[in-house]
């Protein structure tokens, strides 16, 4: 069986989506590594991992900052693709079965299916409480003009932010392993019609339709790749 | 005051660490306590003097901006400030009140709890709560965890900085530097036990003077100070610049630093393990093959191309 | 110091006033602390502004400033009209009951004798009446109209409540309140100390009012009492010493006097200043002047002063003028009529009043030399420091030399705080640079002075030829051989009266009980003799163990004089020689001699039975109440207003301009025009020092200008709220002879005062800051204070003046 898709199959995410992708994520996990490094003493030996404590303390926010720039230009052509549809909602109540790998009995989704869109969401959620709240603690340069309650404020909300971010990733990162094929699309790009079908199929129907519309553009013009 | 209640087996709390402190020493060091009366205190800042002399720091020649207090507040090179308060009571009789602020050394410290750099904040037995520059990394976590707002982060290296009671001189059985150069007795230094004794015949002697809510400053929310103040008004502790009158750590350090930290850092740990015993379990969503139909699926394959 | 800074703590109130010690003294603040926690003491605080004093004092009433003789003679009022004075203490050892002569008298503010046109005192009346054996008369009852009590009981008549509210503005419940708790104190066991410093003294009629802080001492039988005394503390660490080395322009070393010009003969010299007993047998302890004279004479020019040439009395200047003080000769500098100054540890620029008129006076000169550790503002007078100091370099021919000296801590030698003490010190560290001690500069000057007169001759070389130099290396004379001169040693073998052996030729004189005026011992300092014995160095001396428990270490330093450390102690006892009380008792007759935890301010074998008075140094034997001729303004200090007066007019004279400012001081025609009118300059100045500083000398210092780094002035809140003016605002204070810009310190503080039916605001103004050093700079306090000083020591009136405030 051959899923050397790369001429073949369906375009799912552009090179541009995906280098953003993997700049945001490898920056998230230089985040994560070295914020759980300044977390808890359990951690504390990962700040090796960046030259020494102070270098990590020095590093990680601008790790942060870097990364939010990605992920506002990787955020910006998801949305529409992530906005929650009714579909979604029956996805999400049937998440018993997205577990025990009861595919069948799912919901035909979009493009992003329900956990999708929330890791999304709630990623656009956290990154800027994060971004936020870690430059209002970032020393040397803004964090000596800010009052002492609200520096209290931010470490704990950057705290808690951080955790409910980690978590996500942990859940996301873990899909990708889970559900064969997504790392692929997110590495090469392109998935088998029978893969978009399975998991996405409305989405499927979508670029098939439009397929047989444009039959000359068969290619990148694939119904919205990111 | 013996001389041997520095050393490292005479570290009785340490930031950031997860194991427990040395143990097996026991009873020889007795805990210490600065006691500033501020009732006798006449602002003339040869304890600040002092500091600096002890402590080799020179800071900014600064700016009058209209009060007696200078340098304005604590800074990486000023670990104490005279705070001069001008408070008028209900009868209009002036008080000029003058606090000596500076680390209150907490026997909960709230920057040892704050602080993320193992080592960088340590207690000692004899209660001195001591910045160990070789480890601070300069985060500031200390700032936001202190109840007192103490710490100081230095621009030139970026580290934090406070009072250190002169652990170095207590260290070798001298007094705290302000203590040596305080010349009405308003700072008084020794045992715990011996300082609140002291404290409460100050105390006593104030009400005598009618001063009826005289008291002993030693905040139970941080499990006491080893820095104590007799103030003439105990029941007010916020007209002498500011002191809070009930401090403790931050509901929002604790949230931050508390049982949550071991909490979090243990969830983000069983996410990852319960997605191991997911896949093990009920194993990946396998690639669904090509249309299971053969002809099907060259066909779809002869389209691709 | 009557008293000592340890014996502060013995006292049961303590009254800060004309100073504000805690600020200016907070290491000897100690005791008063010590006082108030191990003795339950009181601390009141009477002080313009509410100070750092005041922060610790149990009691603190605000005054206008200049106007403590109208609150403290209003407590002599009281004192003595609701009968709270200490009787057997008054009537025993004060000159209470002497009989004064009939034409004395006191009219309108003015006493008798008054010239106008010459602003002076002709003071024959001012004295007792004597009987044919020269003895005052006196009336033991006090009830003679012309007894001293009666006297001064009528002069402070006019001192009522009323009068001191309306002069003073303190509120009334203030005034009495601190009243009644210093009339406590005439309660035999129960003693006042007074503490002040230059805010009694910076006024035109500073002495008088320490007079009266020292009548109303001894009124409550306080003086020669552990725990009481009138304490002045001094502004710098070894004023006492310049003083007692006799460093004014009228004094010799040890408070003997210089001869006026028309006192040309040697005999009527001494004859004027050897004071016979006015009561018999009484002490008079100056009547041994000669002795005291004639050793000094010695010390300096050695063989050459013999009793044929009057031990050289003829080489001593003569005064033309009362004082030639630092007004008098800026003054004359001014004029043109000084050619050079040796400007040596002082800052005249920063130092003297109305600084403008300093910076003429020494733009004046042809040279001025300038022998100091620090680059002075006074050594850089000549040059333009734009809006803090503006010259114009070109216009001043001054010469210029600097001469950098060494510090207190880069010498030995003995620093004598303000108890009397004579503390030996040791260097703590080389000098830096080309810097040298004072004494090798100066030695260098003299040889090369010495030099030149015996080269090329000049008029009247004998002193300078003939001083001696008895030094071992002449260059540099050490401390330890300047101490040891000082003490004074025989020149020959000296006998007492009964010719036992007192102290063998060459050897150091024991104290100055051995001085004989026939030229066998030498003494630089009459005071200082017993400082360094043949027992060595008593000023090195560091045993501090306390026998008595009541803080007399007299193992300690040593004290001058005769290592006595509370003078009067004799009035410690009570007139059968058993102390007041027991918890107060200091020295007491053990049946043969005079014993205790003292040295005994008293011949050591005279007994209670002889009747002596306890003030051996007076002519009395007893306090002077009445002052006799010693004052320039008269026997009882009276209120007069400061030159420049917030109200114009004072409320006891109103229509009389004579007695509205002191009529003995002395004012020079121009410095007159130069005072401004409270309706130009509405609001009452005075000055000030702060703990952070010390003079113009810290602001060199980085640590103490990080702890005070900008000129500021104290504003009420009151005041301020009529200015416009908000804490932290720049201001310009205006006086008629200049203005400073500074910081607005707005303070409750500072309250408003109700005077004479008006309301007066009162200014703080410290004196630090200058153009030079590492704080912010600032122009000169001294640009804004008067020219004019007090008439007996002419100091300058820096505590009270006119200027006017206005928001910058």
């Amino acid at each position: 069986m051959s899923h050397s898709n790369r001429e073949r199959g369906i375009l799912r995410y552009r090179w541009w989506t995906r280098l953003n992708h993997w700049t945001v994520a490898i920056s998230f996990v230089l985040l994560v590594l070295s914020g759980l490094a300044l977390f808890h003493p359990f951690f504390w030996s990962l700040t090796g991992l960046f030259g020494g404590p102070i270098m990590t303390r020095a590093w990680h926010p601008f790790i942060g900052v870097f990364m939010t720039l990605f992920f506002v230009l990787l955020a910006i052509p998801l949305f529409k693709d992530s906005l929650i549809k009714r579909y979604d909602i029956q996805w999400l109540k049937q998440i018993n079965d997205v577990l025990s790998n009861r595919d069948e009995r799912l919901p035909p989704v979009g493009k992003n299916n329900a956990g999708q869109k929330l890791v999304y969401w709630i990623m656009l959620g956290c990154v800027p409480i994060l971004l936020v709240t870690g430059i209002i603690i970032w020393r040397p340069y803004f964090a000596e003009g800010m009052p002492i309650w609200l520096l209290r404020f931010s470490v704990m909300v950057h705290a808690y932010t951080a955790f409910l971010a980690i978590i996500t990733l942990v859940i996301h990162i873990y899909s990708g392993i889970w559900v064969k094929g997504s790392i692929r699309a997110m590495v090469q790009g392109r998935v088998s019609k029978a893969w978009a079908k399975h998991h996405h199929s409305l989405w499927y129907d979508e670029v098939m339709k439009e397929r047989k519309q444009q039959p000359a553009a068969k290619d990148d013009s694939s119904a919205r790749p990111q | 005051m013996r001389g041997d209640q520095i050393n490292l087996q005479n570290i009785v709390a340490r930031s950031a660490t997860t194991e427990p402190s040395p143990q097996v020493r026991h009873g020889g060091v007795e805990e210490v306590t600065k006691l500033i009366d501020v009732s006798r205190c006449i602002g003339c800042k040869a304890c600040q003097v002092a500091c600096s002399e002890w402590n080799d720091l020179r800071d900014d020649v600064g700016e009058c901006v209209g009060v007696y207090d200078n340098p304005m507040d604590l800074t990486p090179e000023t670990w104490e400030v005279m705070r001069f308060n001008e408070y008028e009571d209900e009868q209009g009789n002036l008080e000029w009140l003058i606090r000596k602020d500076n680390c209150m050394h907490c026997e909960e410290p709230g920057c040892l709890e704050a602080c993320p750099a193992p080592g960088a904040i340590v207690k000692y037995a004899n209660g001195i709560v001591d910045f160990n520059s070789e480890h601070c990394i300069g985060c500031g976590y200390c700032v936001a965890g202190c109840p007192f707002d103490i710490p100081r982060i230095s621009k030139k290296d970026e580290k934090a900085y406070k009072c250190t009671l002169c652990s170095d001189r207590v260290f070798h059985g001298l007094e705290p530097a302000c203590v040596k150069s305080c010349p009405t007795g308003s700072i008084m230094f020794g045992t715990r036990e011996d300082m609140h004794e002291l404290a409460a015949a100050r105390t006593d002697f104030l009400k005598g003077r009618g001063y009826e809510k005289a008291g002993i400053y030693d905040p139970a929310g941080v499990g006491g100070t080893h820095v104590i103040y007799v103030l003439q008004h105990a029941d007010k502790p916020e007209i002498y610049g500011g002191l809070p009158e009930d401090p403790r750590i931050s509901p929002m350090v604790d949230a931050w630093k508390g049982v949550t930290k071991p909490l979090m850092s243990a969830a983000i740990g069983l996410a990852a393990l319960s997605g191991f015993f997911h896949y093990a379990t009920k194993g990946p969503k396998e690639e669904p093959e090509d249309d299971p139909d053969e002809e099907k699926a060259s066909e779809a394959r002869e389209e691709d191309k | 110091m009557t008293n000592h800074w340890v014996d502060i703590r013995n006292a049961d109130l303590i009254l800060s006033m004309g100073g504000n010690s805690a600020e200016a003294h907070p290491v000897g603040f100690r005791w008063v602390m010590e006082a108030k926690y191990r003795n339950n003491a009181r601390l009141i605080s009477v002080d313009p502004r509410f100070t750092r004093t005041g922060a610790v004092a149990d009691f603190h009433a605000e005054i206008r400033t200049g106007t403590d003789i109208m609150f403290l003679g209003g407590l002599i009022n009281y004192l003595i009209e609701t009968d709270q004075i200490h009787h057997e203490y008054v009537s025993n050892y004060t000159d209470a009951a002497l009989i004064v002569r009939e034409e004395f008298g006191f009219e309108d503010g003015l006493f008798t004798g008054f010239d106008a046109t010459a602003g002076q005192y002709d003071k024959e009346t001012w004295h007792y009446e004597v009987d044919e054996q020269g003895f005052a008369r006196r009336d033991d009852t006090l009830q003679h109209p012309r007894c001293v009590y009666q006297l001064m009981r009528q002069h402070y008549s006019r001192y009522t409540l009323d009068m001191v509210e309306t002069v003073c503005g303190t509120p009334r419940h203030k005034i009495q309140r601190v009243w009644d708790m210093i009339a406590e104190t005439a309660r035999t066991g129960q003693t006042m100390t007074i503490l002040y410093a230059l805010g009694w003294t910076q006024h035109s009629i500073g002495s008088q009012i320490i007079r009266t802080g020292a009548i109303v001492q001894l009124l409550l039988g306080n003086m020669g009492m552990l725990g009481g005394g009138v304490n002045a503390l001094r502004g710098h660490s070894n004023i006492q010493g310049l003083t007692d080395l006799g460093l004014l322009s009228n004094l010799l070393p040890g408070y003997m006097s210089l001869a006026k010009a028309e006192e040309q003969d040697y005999r009527a010299y001494i004859e004027e200043r050897v004071r016979q007993p006015l009561l018999p047998d009484e002490v008079s302890y100056w009547r041994h002047y000669e002795r005291f004279h004639v050793s000094l004479m010695k010390s300096w020019f050695g063989d050459a002063a013999t009793e044929a040439n009057n031990w050289c009395y003829d080489w001593l200047p003569k005064l033309k003028a009362d004082l030639y003080d630092v007004l008098h000769t800026f003054h004359r500098m001014s004029l043109g009529e000084v050619n050079g100054y040796f400007c040596q540890g002082f800052n005249p620029l920063a130092s003297f009043p109305h600084k403008a008129k300093v910076t003429a006076a020494l733009s004046n000169l042809k040279y001025l030399v300038v022998m100091d550790p620090l680059a002075t503002e006074t050594a850089e007078f000549w040059k333009d420091h734009g809006e803090y100091h503006s010259v114009n370099p070109e216009e001043i021919q001054t010469e210029v030399f600097r001469l950098p000296t060494t510090c207190f801590a880069e010498e030995d030698g003995a620093i004598v705080n303000s108890a009397r003490w004579l503390q030996w010190h040791w260097a703590a560290a080389p000098p830096p640079g080309e810097a040298r001690p004072d004494v090798e500069i100066l030695g260098g000057l003299f040889h090369r002075l010495q030099y030149m007169y015996r080269e090329e001759g000049g008029v009247f070389p004998d002193p300078i030829l003939n001083l001696t130099w008895p030094y071992r290396r002449p260059d540099s004379p050490g401390p330890s051989e300047l101490a040891r001169e000082y003490n004074g040693w025989a020149l020959q073998d000296v006998h007492d009266e009964n010719g036992n052996l007192l102290c063998r030729a060459g050897e150091q004189l024991p104290d100055f009980g051995a001085l004989r005026a026939d030229g066998s011992t030498s003494c630089g300092c009459w005071i200082y003799s017993g400082a360094w014995t043949e027992e060595g160095n008593q000023m090195a001396r560091r045993d501090n163990s306390d026998p008595y428990g009541i803080g007399m270490t007299l193992g300690w330093a040593w004290s001058w004089p005769v290592n006595r450390r509370i003078l009067y102690n004799r009035a410690s006892a009570r007139p059968d020689g058993t102390p007041w009380s027991q918890d107060k008792a200091l020295i007491w007759w053990n049946g043969s001699r005079w014993v205790g935890a003292d040295v005994p301010d008293f011949p050591k074998q005279t007994p209670p039975s002889a009747g002596l008075g306890p003030f051996i140094m007076n002519q009395t034997g007893r306090g002077q109440l009445f002052a006799r001729d010693r004052m320039a303004e008269g026997p009882f200090p009276e209120h007069y207003e400061p030159f420049e007066s917030p109200i114009g007019m004072n409320p006891l004279h109103p229509d009389n301009p004579l007695a509205k400012n002191n009529p003995a001081a002395r004012v020079f025609e121009v410095d007159r025009e130069n005072f401004g009118t409270f309706e130009e300059f509405p609001h009452a100045a005075t000055t000030y020092r702060l703990t952070e500083h010390f003079h113009f000398w810290t602001t060199h210092a980085l640590l103490n200008s990080i702890m005070q780094p900008e000129k500021f002035v104290e504003i009420g809140s009151t005041l301020a709220e009529e200015l416009g003016i908000e804490r932290g605002d720049r201001v310009r204070v205006s006086s008629k002879r200049g203005y400073i810009d500074a910081v607005a310190v707005v303070t409750k503080r500072i309250r408003p005062l109700q005077v004479a039916g008006q309301t007066v605001h009162q200014v703080g103004i410290p004196i630090h800051w200058g153009f030079k050093g590492v704080a912010k700079k600032a122009r000169l306090t001294n640009e804004l204070t008067p020219f004019v000083g007090d008439a007996n020591t002419q100091t300058p009136e820096f505590k009270s003046f006119l200027v006017r405030v206005e928001k910058l």
